[in-house]
């Protein structure tokens, strides 16, 4: 089964290697984190930190929007692509099973991601660094950007399994990518605005809106970062909603998405004829 | 019954609410190779599907060597062609090759000499982004080959291939053949598969009509020969009432006779003499066999 899996996410690296995904994920990845950080640089003096601080803050609002993106585009023609080629009818004839076909996709793909993040925001944060200066708190900071931006993008790219699986055709699967983006990156967080401004800080803002928000993993890690970080909640002007929460329910909100959108796109891809 | 390698016994398969497969029963021993024939629609894709585990199977049953269709074992013992293949465009011949080789387990075996053995040495290391369809058709048939199968289904394999391709393509059949594998060749070209099948199955919208030996089929059809008489010029309308058969033009007559009858009539019209110049005989062609069984009305 391990072999299988392996032998499945080998193809899938040499493929995203060779489309020239990987590059482009990287390269967006770096062009953004190093325009926010320059255009962030400005207020360093007054917060009092050091310029890695501002510029993990600054990556940390990209990576929210970014990762999910990229993860789904990489993902959503996983299994809408390979009926509509064809090619699921034959791969599903051989002895892997079809979790052991999502598993293989799914850890070339993240870790397709985790090298796209490492590289693109890693390479921000030490332009930042070598230019502002930085600390050991800041690094860890940045580190745990860079894991916890990849974990966000596997929520996703499991996402995007499950809408791959249901959708008719790549063009729905697509579409279907762009509207789930849409809802958990943008508009669920309007939405939850728009309740706390109607509630006018009464027992929704301060005891619900917390744990609605944090149930959204893109919002989970925002707060993780946030949270773990006092320069970071500084600089970034939101640590209010972040503190009313125990410590650990962005961790396990981040931690167990990936888990359960994985279990659901694979219970999908089950009912799947090719 | 047992030591067949593929029973399928009285097998349906509803879509929506239309039956397109209707109490299908077939069987298919190690060593031997069944060609599956009907017209396009006929439900021949359908039941490899079944067979495969790909589809469900909406009555009946399907034992592949002993195991479920889509178990873990049964997958394990299968190969599978299908209609108009295809893989994914960025990989080489090879690299697919080696994760279907991975995937299948087992023995690693010499990718490169199976490349040779389907003609495509030349081109292991391009992308099949660059091949033809008849070479994606070969890598297919590479793929068929991995492992020691006890069941092939080759969904349409002679589409797209040329002749020789297809000579290339019935000695890798004949191989596995040979080897004990059961192969089933779904084709709705009776042509391609009568010389090279040990037996042939004819579906007709969902319904087998016809299991036999070629040989066989033909005897109990009872299909007629075609006569055609060369007459002197001016001599057709003559013969024609003569000998009850129809004028084509005014040299030739056509008539149809059964195969029992045949030199009783021949000798008639040969001792009518010099009027008939010539006469060419046709035997009940695979087109005319395969039309008879999957002929409305016929069961
Ligand atoms: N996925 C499907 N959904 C609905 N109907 C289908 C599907 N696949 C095949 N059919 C129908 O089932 C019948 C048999 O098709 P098929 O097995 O492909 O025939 P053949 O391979 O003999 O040409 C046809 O009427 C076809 O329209
Ligand atoms: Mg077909």
């Amino acid at each position: 089964m391990i072999a299988r899996i392996f032998a499945l996410a080998r193809a899938e690296m040499l493929i995203l290697r060779r489309n020239w995904w990987l590059m482009m994920a990287t390269g967006i990845m770096m062009l953004f984190a190093l325009a926010l950080t320059f255009a962030g640089s400005a207020p360093t003096g007054t917060l009092g930190v050091d310029m890695l601080t501002i510029s993990v803050s600054s990556m940390t609002t990209l990576a929210v929007y970014l990762a999910p993106l990229l993860a789904l585009m990489m993902s959503f023609d996983a299994i809408a692509g390979e009926r509509d080629r064809g090619t699921l009818s034959l791969l599903l004839t051989y002895p892997a099973g079809r979790g052991e076909i999502l598993m293989g996709k799914f850890l070339a793909q993240v870790t397709a991601l985790g090298i796209a993040t490492a590289l693109g925001l890693g390479s921000a944060g030490i332009v930042a660094a070598l230019y502002g200066g930085a600390s050991p708190e800041s690094l860890i900071a940045l580190s745990r950007l860079i894991a916890t931006a990849t974990l966000l993008g596997a929520v996703f790219v499991a996402l995007g399994y499950g809408l791959s699986a249901l959708a008719k055709s790549p063009a729905a699967a697509a579409g279907l990518a762009a509207g789930l983006w849409l809802v958990f990156v943008v508009l669920f967080d309007l939405g939850l605005l728009g309740a706390v401004v109607m509630d006018g800080g009464g027992i929704f803002t301060q005891k619900i809106f917390p744990w609605v928000m944090v149930a959204n993993p893109a919002d989970a890690f925002r707060v993780w970062n946030i949270a773990a970080s006092e320069g970071v909640a500084l600089a970034s002007g939101m640590g209010g909603a972040a503190k009313t929460l125990p410590n650990w329910a962005a961790p396990v909100s981040l931690l167990l998405w990936p888990l359960l959108a994985f279990v659901s796109a694979r219970a999908v891809f089950r009912r799947v004829e090719p | 019954m047992m030591d067949n390698a593929l029973i399928i016994r009285s097998a349906d398969k509803f879509r929506g609410k239309t039956q397109v497969l209707t109490d299908v029963d077939l069987v298919v021993a190690p060593g031997e190779r069944v060609a599956l024939l009907g017209h396009n629609g006929a439900g021949k894709s359908t039941l490899i599907k079944m067979i495969l585990g790909l589809t469900s199977i909406d009555g009946g049953d399907i034992s592949i060597d002993g195991a479920k269709p889509g178990s873990n074992v049964a997958r394990a013992r299968t190969a599978f062609l299908p209609e108009s293949v295809n893989f994914h465009p960025t990989l080489t011949g090879r690299e697919q090759l080696t994760l279907f080789a991975r995937l299948a387990g087992g023995d690693r075996p010499d990718i490169d000499a199976l490349l040779d053995r389907v003609g495509l040495s030349e081109a292991t290391n391009n992308r099949i982004a660059t091949y033809s369809k008849g070479m994606r058709q070969r890598l297919g048939l590479a793929q068929v080959l991995l492992g020691q199968p006890k069941v092939a289904l080759l969904d349409e394999p002679t589409s797209g291939l040329d002749p020789i391709s297809r000579q290339d393509l019935y000695a890798i059949i004949n191989e596995l053949a040979a080897h004990g594998t059961a192969v089933l060749i779904a084709s709705h070209a009776l042509t391609e598969v009568e010389a090279q099948t040990d037996r042939i199955a004819i579906l007709r919208k969902g319904i087998k009509v016809a299991d036999d030996t070629l040989a066989n089929l033909s005897h109990n059809a009872g299909l007629p020969t075609r006569m055609r008489i060369l007459v002197q010029a001016g001599q057709a309308d003559q013969i024609a009432k003569a000998t009850g058969g129809e004028r084509i033009n005014g040299a030739s007559v056509e008539l149809y006779c059964d195969a029992n009858q045949k030199m009783q009539e021949l000798r008639r019209i040969a001792a009518m003499g010099d009027v008939v110049a010539d006469i060419e005989l046709t035997p009940p062609r695979l087109e005319d066999l395969y039309r008879h069984y999957s002929k409305e009305g016929q069961t």
